[in-house]
């Protein structure tokens, strides 16, 4: 059965306090989940009070901050700091984002930083990332022909046929969405969560790609694709903006149409 | 100890080839519910409002003992399809999840059959 209740194990306790420098005015305070596997102890929150004035304007600076001047041990993943490799997706005051494209000034009092939900943690904020990887790398990430290409050109797109591609190749796979929606939560072995779904549409609907119904055979399932309950905690955490709820819907209208159309 | 990959885990035993019956008759049920609901309510009117001769003799016309039978079939597979949801959203254990959903199936099959024969019982009292 489903558990809603922490095991014992991962239970928060109360951490270190950092205060302020003593000439700060301008001070936020963060709280920092944290959790190392080699202390056998249990996760805590670590509470830091950052010199705004001396911190740039995104969450992922005041966390970069914290690294460089506080606390060397935090440990997160962080690599373009613009939102385009989804390295520094976490959960910010209860809903998950890029810490990298998200504003300090977005959130009034205390910034609470965790790492995404419903993943085993590593440690501190990083995430184990291996079962969403690996579903990403069952829907095959690639195009799929048996006409072989052109040989002296690329395989052409209209721009009709390339617009459909909008709003779905801009994904960059930060998993935000996945760990926000509770059927993947519960049945994250086998639902493929909206983040991989949305990959799966992207090859849907791709015009060059001649394995339509390959792919459908592949999500044609009572978890892989219709856990999916459309309750969009997806299409509202997305950082970059993106609607996997509507890429789910269209996956499961294409799934009627085959067999009523 | 396993050595088994994350991909082979991810492709368990493989799509079962089902769902999208499940869905579409799910929103099938969901909108003939509307009509047949408006319905319902008429009747509850008439059972409140009438002698248990009127009643019988309403609901023994062909036309409203269709739409009884119709919307007894559509309120308990939709119930039926519905709970089955639940299960498979919340119970991990295979032979609890399996024993379960037949259970559903099952009992609602038994009572939308229950209450289809009382109908015409009480439509060939008439």
């Amino acid at each position: 059965m489903v558990e809603f209740s922490l095991p014992k194990n991962s239970v928060l306790q109360k951490g270190k306090e950092f205060p302020a420098p003593e000439n700060a005015v301008n001070t936020r305070r963060v709280e920092v989940y944290r959790w190392n596997p080699d202390s056998g102890e249990n996760p805590r929150i670590d509470i830091f009070y950052i010199d705004m004035d001396d911190c740039g304007p995104m969450v992922l600076d005041a966390i970069l901050k914290i690294k460089n001047e506080i606390d060397t041990t935090l440990t997160f993943r962080r690599s373009c700091r613009e939102g385009v490799c989804g390295s520094c997706a976490m959960n910010v005051n209860g809903k998950n984002t890029l810490v990298c494209t998200k504003a300090i000034e977005d959130y009034k009092g205390t910034i609470k930083i965790f790492p995404l939900p419903h993943l085993d943690v590593i440690k501190d904020l990083v995430a184990d990332m291996t079962n969403f990887y690996a579903q990403y790398a069952s829907i095959k990430p690639w195009i799929e022909t048996q006409t072989p290409a052109p040989a002296d050109r690329e395989r052409l797109q209209s721009k009709e046929e390339r617009a459909k591609l909008d709003g779905l190749y801009e994904c960059v796979l930060c998993a935000c969405c996945s760990t926000s929606c509770p059927s993947y939560w519960w049945n994250s072995d086998k639902y493929l969560g909206p983040a991989v779904l949305l990959q799966a549409s992207r090859w849907l609907e791709d015009s060059r790609d001649e394995s339509t119904g390959e792919r459908l055979d592949e999500l044609e399932d009572p978890y892989k694709l219709y856990r999916c309950h459309t309750i969009m905690s997806c299409t509202d955490t997305c950082p970059k903006g993106l609607n996997p709820a509507k890429a789910i819907a269209d996956i499961k209208k294409m799934m009627v149409i085959r067999q009523q159309g | 100890m396993e050595f088994q990959t994350p991909l082979a885990k991810v492709k368990g035993l493989g799509t079962a080839k089902a769902g999208t019956g499940h869905f579409w008759m799910q929103r099938i049920t969901a909108i003939a519910l509307i009509p047949l609901s408006f319905w319902m309510v008429l009747f509850t009117k008439q059972f409140l409002n009438s002698t248990h001769t009127e009643i019988i003799l309403w609901l023994a016309s062909p036309l409203n003992i269709s739409i009884a039978i119709a919307w007894i079939i559509a309120a308990f597979y939709h119930a039926a399809l519905g709970l089955q949801v639940v299960v498979e959203d919340y119970v991990h254990t295979e032979w609890r999840k399996i024993t379960l959903i037949w259970l559903i199936k099952l009992s609602f099959f038994f009572i939308a059959l229950l209450a289809i024969v009382a109908i015409f019982q009480i439509a060939g009292m008439e």
